[in-house]
This record gives structure tokens, C-alpha cells and sequence, in this order.
């Protein structure tokens, strides 16, 4: 057992943040979301010179041949900075499915497009309320899609989405879809997080193509990767505002002390770093998991999200609460961790869909003595 | 004990209701999110103004107040009634909490006869409306390391500082305003408080966006502000003693206020009713029905609760420290509650636009509710003061208390 990274893998981790440090600061979060401008095209243009959005792909397919443990590197320091891009639903979703799922054509014609950062490829399994395979009522007969799918995480930016919709047999399925294809209609929506926009996306007969591979459990796995990955962007995002609201207790006074000298305040950062370092385990657990193939990714999966989404919460809330009056304020960076927290909460289901994932799959799984 | 309403009560209360039948009209569920106590623009201020003079031409305004300060004298029971009452009703934000809340009591007990007469009736109809000018950049929690000096300069009172956080200053005619006095004594000795004018233009007032969006609180620039003596509410280094009055005021106004206005934990229910989660009917889910069955019993306790206070009141006893309870509670409820009700429209949580207006309505809730938590005393402050003054432990050791404010 190996519960750490390499040191080849703490180098990727140190150029990813000098380079994210360097375009995604959180002024420039500020300033996206007091303008309401979405996708940071110039943080993933960077990306893509750096070579880091073709990360998990094969040189065959473009890339540079790393894996899962790598892209969950990324993701956290996207996480951590907050950058405004789309590194879930193209990097964590529509690759893989596409690696798994997909034609040797679609491969070809896509992945050298996403690791150069031309085409973005968004993942539309949510409608409304629920997530695919439960919730789908798209559908796909003779090639041409029909449905309205919302939330879609950078919907109106994509160049294409992975959509959820169910084939003729009434078995849930991926289908691609070109965004420019005839049929489509984008409307942005309001998110918590303006800086991570989301949109409607409603498909009248719009042509659209079979990723053969897919099915309901191809579609469960997909979703399993992409929270062990989501967990990675959430722990860096709740250790930044950890570290954050650390500093502010050191420095803030109030009756000729440090604030951070009362225990109700250190108390309140030692629970926030726990309920961290307790994700960041479950979220190891999780990479490993996906990364070696191995059949506990369900369990890992939901165990990382469940831990990741709880601890963002918490951090996020209480590192408002112990700025005082200046982090209820606009101006002030605590915001900017919460809205984000929630954006990554809503887009991949809710706790309680986590919640059953987990025991519905260990009673259904054998069990071990342990 | 007695939960229902006595034969007074009822009676008080179908006056109440007669009243407002006659000049209101009952929520239906439509209105905007408000918040419950500030205005956001120029055309609330307007509406809430027109409100606050119809209910005091009534009766209505300053239920508690005495006869002669143009009040009812009527019970805080009443008080009670009334805010059930007209809660029920889609009435302008009570942009007067402040002023009848806090500045009058704290007048009534500190002030002279004279400006008891200029302030209280006028706080009364809404034709002045006032603003809290305690906290500082450099003083929140501990109020009193305040910075904001105010010099004796013939007759008169010359102050210059900063105040922040101030929730209304933008569109309040008056302010109440801790200055420090005397620096070279320990920093609660040398305070105090005065009455000042928000239309001098030795003020200057910059709002502040919140992270709701709105902008109800403000910064507040004091450039040799020139007051007559007669604008010293109580005595010259008192401030603290009148200070501790108004925020005694503060954190009972807003138990008490809040726990008959603001999102219910019934609306829960019917949101639950409406929306799925996994697969089912969110309102037959078992762990929303355990949620939601919490928040409101601990809803009703935090109503009870402040009933128990008015009782305390009603028996002639000054407000406590039991204004913490509900101060403490109330915040993180509200903001369990809006999380959850953003949890419970799924995938949507995030994105208003596309679970219609519940969202948008819970998410308000979410993110108003941290300044609860803030405002009026801290959570932690307010457990310091259970703590220590309800539950008689050992204060916290304090590093400041006797030294000089200069030297600190
Ligand atoms: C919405 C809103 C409206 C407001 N309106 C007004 C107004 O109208 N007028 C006005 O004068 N002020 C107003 N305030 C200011 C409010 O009273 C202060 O923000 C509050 O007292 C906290 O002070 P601070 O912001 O300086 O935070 P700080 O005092 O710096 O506190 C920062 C953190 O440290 C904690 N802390 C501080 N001391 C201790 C301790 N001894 N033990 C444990 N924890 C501690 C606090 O609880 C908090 O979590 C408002 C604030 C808000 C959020």
C-alpha cells in the first residue's frame, strides 16, 4: 500500500501551480465574477501549450500519456485556484468516455482537438432534478435526439456535448452531439457561480452519434471517476480557503489578540483541516481505485465525494463566519469559495444520490470479514 | 403557563388583524425575497416610510413604547401578536428596526427630556430613520477598541473616524455613534456615545455589496464632524454603559423580530412535496422528513423561546442575556435551512434559472443568512456571553482590559 504520490508526480504537481499561480489568481476570480464572464479561455489556452489538457490521453491520441493519479493533480490545483475552466466535464468525462466508449473515428477526430483546446466537449447527463442513467428522458430515435438537458456545466462554450439519452430499446446511452448542428438550443442560466457557467440545452431532432461502448453501467463508471476527480477540485478548493482563513486568524485582532489565539476560532480551523485531510483520503482511495481499474471504485467514489462535499461546506461556511463582518462582503475572497463549492455540488448530484450510491452498492456487493 | 392567547390577547389580536384586513393584503407567496429589515432602494425606503406613518396614525407603530412617546404601552406579548399578525401580510422591509429597536429604548433610559422629545416620536412615524455607528474596521467584536475620536472644542463635540458594516447608513436620516473620548484611560472608560445628523456633510456614506448581491451596509467617513454637547447621549465617558444598552436592544430585536419573519421551515414541506430525490417524491424520503421535522422544532423553540423573553419582559424585567439564545441559534438555522432547500432541488442547486423560483428563493435565504451569524455579536460572541454571564464560568483571560487605550 501506497497511500502518497511520486516524486515525478510532486514535480507535475509544483510546474501545474507555478503556471495555474500564474494566470488564475483569485483577482482575476474576482473580476470574472463582478463582470459574470464564464470560461477563463486564457487559463485553458495554457493549459493546452503546456500540454496538461491531453494529460490522460495516449501519444497515439495526442497526449502525454499520464494517467487518472495525474489528472486528479490538475484538478486540485484548478480547484485551488479557482481557474474557471472546464477540467470535469471535458478532461474527467467526455475523454474517458470516449477512451472507453467510443469509435477509433471519434477518437481520432476529437481528443487531438480537446488536447489542443479547440474543442470542448460538455457532459449533459443532468435534467433538472436528477442525473443519467436514473433520471433520463431524452431519446434517440434513428440517429436524431430529442430533449431538453439542464444543468450543462459550460454548455453554451462547448463545441460539442456528451449527451444522455436513451436508444431506441429505452436503454440510456452517450450520444455526441456538434453544438453547431441544426436543432440545438443553448440558454445560458444563472448559477450560483457565475464564473462557472451553466446552460439549458434543448435538442429537436439533432443528428447525433452512438458511443457504442456506452451503457447504463459504462455511464455509473463515468460518473464514479468523474466525483473521485471532482473530489481532488473540491479538496484543493477547501484547502486554499483553509489556508486562507488561517492567515486572516493570525493577523485579525480583536481584545489585543489574534484572533486565531481563541480556541472557538482554532478549533474551528483544526475541524475544517480534519474533515480535509479525511476527503483528501477517501479521494486517494478513489484515485487508486480509477486508476488500477479496480472494482471498489464505487464505494471509493462515493466515499471521496461524500467526505469532499462535506468538507467544502463546512470550510466554505466557516471561513465566512470567521472573517467577521468583511467575509459577508462581495469584495472579499471567502465568497468566491463558497459559490464554487455549491457549482461543484450541483453538478454531479446531490448528497443524497451519493448517499444511496454507496449503500446500494455495498448491499449489494458480498460481504468480506474484515 | 399559557399558550393560548389570553381574552385581551384575542381581542388585541382581531384589532390587529381588522386593521391590516383594511390596509394590507395577505402574502400569497408571490412577493419578491426580502429581507426583512432593510430596504433596497430609494422606492422601498418610500413604501416602508408610508407604512411606518399609517401604522403609527393607528396606533400600530412603537406597540411597547409608552403613551407619552406616542406608543401603546402595550404588552411585548402584544408585540408578539402583532409581528404574527402582520407577517402574514406583503408589508414594505421594517427599515425602522434600529430606530425603534434600538435608538429609542436606549434614549428613553439615557437620554435628556430634550432628546427624548426630538428623537423618539420622529424614530416612531418613520420620518427619521437611524443607523448604528459602532463598529470599526479595527472593532467588531471587541467594540470597545474603537478608534473614531470625538474632541472637545468649546462647547461643542468634534468627531473624525470610520465606522463600517453600518446596515442603512445610505438611506438613514440619524445615527448613534460610539466615539472614544478619553484614550488615556483603559479602553472601556473613555467612550461616548452621541447623537448625530447623517445629512451633515462632514459624512460621507459608501455602501458595500454583500455577498447576496445587495448593498445594505455601508462604510462611513467622519471628517470633523462639528456636534453641539447636547448631541451626548448620556454622560462624557459613559458611552460604554449606553452602549451595552443598545446592543442588549440589538440582539433581543433581532431574535425577537426574526422569529416571526423570514423563510419558514414549513415552505420545506412543500418544496419536498414538489421535487424528487431519488426517484421518489422528495416528502416521503426518509432523511428530508427527519430534516425538515428539525428545523421546524428547532424553529419553534427559537419562537417559544423569545415568547419566554417577552414574558420575562412583561413582568417589568429589562431584557437579558437570553436574547443570545436566539441570537446564537437563529443565524446557523437559517442557514441549514437554505442549504437544504437548495440540496433538495437536485442537480438545479446551483442554477436558479432552471428550478424556477424555489431556488432562487433558498439560495437567497443561504446567502443572507452568514450575516446573521455576524451581525449583532457573533456566534462565538454570543456563547462567550452564555457562557459567562448565564452560566457564571471564569471569564476569558483579557490582555487589555487595564491598560490605558493609548498604550495598547
Ligand atoms: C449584515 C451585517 C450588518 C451589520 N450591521 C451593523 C450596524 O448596523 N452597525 C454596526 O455598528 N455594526 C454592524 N455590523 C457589524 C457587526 O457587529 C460586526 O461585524 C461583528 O460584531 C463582528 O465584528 P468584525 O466584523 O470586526 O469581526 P471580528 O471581530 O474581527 O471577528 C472575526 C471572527 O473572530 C471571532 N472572534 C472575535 N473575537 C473572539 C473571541 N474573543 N473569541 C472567539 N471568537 C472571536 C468572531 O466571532 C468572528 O468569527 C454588521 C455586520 C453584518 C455582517
Amino acid at each position: 500500500m501506497n497511500f502518497g504520490f511520486s516524486e515525478e508526480q510532486d514535480t507535475i504537481r509544483e510546474t501545474l501551480a507555478r503556471m495555474l499561480g500564474d494566470h488564475a489568481t483569485l483577482e482575476v476570480a474576482h473580476n470574472r465574477l463582478d463582470s459574470g464572464e464564464g470560461f477563463d479561455t486564457a487559463t485553458w489556452s495554457a493549459l493546452a501549450e503546456g500540454g496538461w489538457l491531453g494529460l490522460a490521453m495516449s501519444e497515439e491520441e495526442g497526449g502525454s500519456g499520464m494517467g487518472a493519479v495525474e489528472l486528479a493533480i490538475l484538478a486540485e490545483e484548478i480547484g485551488r485556484c479557482l481557474a474557471a475552466v472546464p477540467c470535469i466535464p471535458v478532461l474527467c468525462m467526455a475523454v474517458p468516455a470516449l477512451q472507453s466508449a467510443g469509435t477509433d473515428d471519434q477518437r481520432k477526430s476529437l481528443l487531438p482537438g480537446i488536447a489542443e483546446g479547440r474543442t470542448i466537449i460538455a457532459t449533459a447527463l443532468a435534467e433538472g432534478g436528477g442525473l443519467a442513467p436514473d433520471t433520463v428522458s431524452a431519446k434517440v430515435t434513428q440517429d436524431r435526439l430529442s430533449g431538453q438537458k439542464t444543468p450543462v456545466t459550460f454548455g453554451a462554450e462547448a463545441t460539442h456535448a456528451l449527451v444522455a439519452a436513451t436508444d431506441e430499446e429505452g436503454t440510456p446511452r452517450l450520444y455526441l452531439a456538434d453544438l453547431s448542428a441544426s436543432g440545438v438550443t443553448t440558454r445560458a442560466l444563472d448559477p450560483v457561480d457565475r464564473t462557472r457557467p451553466a446552460a439549458e440545452i434543448v435538442f429537436d431532432n439533432t443528428p447525433v452519434e452512438l458511443l457504442p461502448g456506452s451503457d447504463p453501467a459504462a455511464i455509473k463508471r463515468l460518473l464514479d471517476g468523474a466525483a473521485v476527480l471532482a473530489a481532488f477540485e473540491q479538496i484543493g478548493l477547501a484547502e486554499r480557503v483553509l489556508a486562507l482563513t488561517t492567515a486572516y486568524a493570525g493577523e485579525r485582532h480583536a481584545f489585543g489578540r489574534p484572533i486565531g489565539g481563541f480556541q472557538a476560532v482554532k478549533h474551528r480551523l483544526a475541524d475544517m483541516f480534519a474533515r480535509i485531510e479525511l476527503a483528501r483520503s477517501n479521494a486517494f482511495f478513489g484515485a487508486w481505485a480509477l486508476a488500477s481499474g479496480d472494482n471498489q471504485l464505487p464505494e471509493a467514489a462515493a466515499v471521496a465525494r461524500l467526505t469532499a462535499l462535506d468538507a467544502v461546506q463546512f470550510a466554505t461556511e466557516e471561513s465566512i463566519q470567521l472573517h467577521g463582518g468583511i467575509g459577508f462582503t462581495w469584495a472579499a475572497d471567502p465568497q468566491l469559495f463558497l459559490r464554487r463549492g455549491w457549482q461543484l455540488k450541483a453538478e454531479l448530484g446531490p448528497t443524497a444520490m451519493w448517499r444511496e450510491r454507496l449503500l446500494g452498492h455495498l448491499a449489494d456487493a458480498p460481504r468480506t470479514a474484515s | 403557563m399559557d399558550f393560548s392567547d389570553s381574552p385581551e390577547e384575542a381581542a388585541f389580536r382581531a384589532k390587529a388583524r381588522e386593521w391590516l384586513d383594511a390596509n394590507a393584503t395577505l402574502r400569497d407567496g408571490s412577493e419578491k425575497a426580502q429581507d426583512h429589515f432593510m430596504a433596497r432602494d430609494a422606492d422601498e425606503v418610500a413604501r416602508a416610510r408610508d407604512w411606518q406613518a399609517r401604522k403609527a396614525e393607528a396606533g400600530w407603530a412603537g406597540l411597547t413604547w409608552p403613551r407619552a412617546f406616542g406608543g401603546r404601552d402595550a404588552t411585548p406579548i402584544e408585540q408578539v401578536i402583532w409581528n404574527q399578525e402582520e407577517g402574514r401580510y406583503a408589508v414594505p422591509p421594517n427599515a425602522f428596526l434600529i430606530g425603534i429597536g434600538l435608538v429609542g429604548p436606549t434614549v428613553m433610559i439615557h437620554g435628556t427630556e430634550d432628546q427624548k422629545t426630538a428623537v423618539l416620536p420622529r424614530a416612531l412615524t418613520g420620518e427619521d430613520i437611524w443607523c448604528q455607528l459602532f463598529s470599526e474596521p479595527a472593532a467588531g467584536s471587541d467594540l470597545a477598541g474603537i478608534r473614531t475620536r470625538a474632541r472637545r472644542d468649546g462647547g461643542d463635540w468634534v468627531i473624525s473616524g470610520q465606522k463600517v458594516w453600518t446596515s442603512g447608513a445610505h438611506y438613514s436620516s440619524h445615527g448613534i455613534l460610539l466615539a472614544r473620548t478619553d484614550p488615556s484611560v483603559p479602553k472601556h472608560k473613555g467612550m461616548t456615545m452621541f447623537l448625530v445628523d447623517m445629512s451633515d456633510p462632514a459624512i460621507e456614506t459608501r455602501p458595500i455589496r454583500q455577498i447576496s448581491g445587495g448593498a445594505s451596509f455601508n462604510e462611513v467617513f467622519i471628517d470633523d464632524l462639528r456636534v453641539p454637547d447636547s448631541a451626548r447621549l448620556g454622560g462624557e465617558s459613559e458611552g460604554w454603559k449606553v452602549a451595552l444598552t443598545t446592543l442588549m436592544n440589538e440582539r433581543f430585536s433581532i431574535s425577537v423580530g426574526r422569529a416571526s419573519g423570514g423563510a419558514r421551515a414549513e415552505e420545506l414541506i412543500d418544496l419536498a412535496a414538489r421535487v424528487e430525490r431519488n426517484g421518489r417524491p422528495a416528502i416521503e424520503d426518509g432523511e428530508v422528513r427527519a430534516r425538515v421535522a428539525d428545523f421546524i422544532a428547532r424553529q419553534r423553540g427559537l419562537e417559544f423561546t423569545s415568547y419566554r423573553v417577552m414574558t420575562s419582559l412583561s413582568r417589568g424585567e429589562a431584557p437579558g442575556e437570553e436574547g443570545s439564545i436566539g441570537k446564537l441559534l437563529l443565524g446557523k438555522l437559517r442557514q441549514e435551512m437554505g442549504a437544504f432547500g437548495m440540496e433538495l432541488a437536485g442537480t438545479a442547486a446551483g442554477v436558479s434559472a432552471a428550478a424556477g423560483d424555489d431556488t432562487a428563493r433558498w439560495r437567497n435565504e443561504y446567502l443572507t443568512a452568514p450575516g446573521n451569524r455576524i451581525a449583532g455579536g457573533s456566534d462565538e460572541i454570543q456563547r462567550t456571553i452564555i457562557g459567562e454571564r448565564i452560566l457564571g464560568l471564569p471569564p476569558e483571560i483579557r490582555v487589555d482590559k487595564n491598560v490605558p487605550f493609548s498604550e495598547l
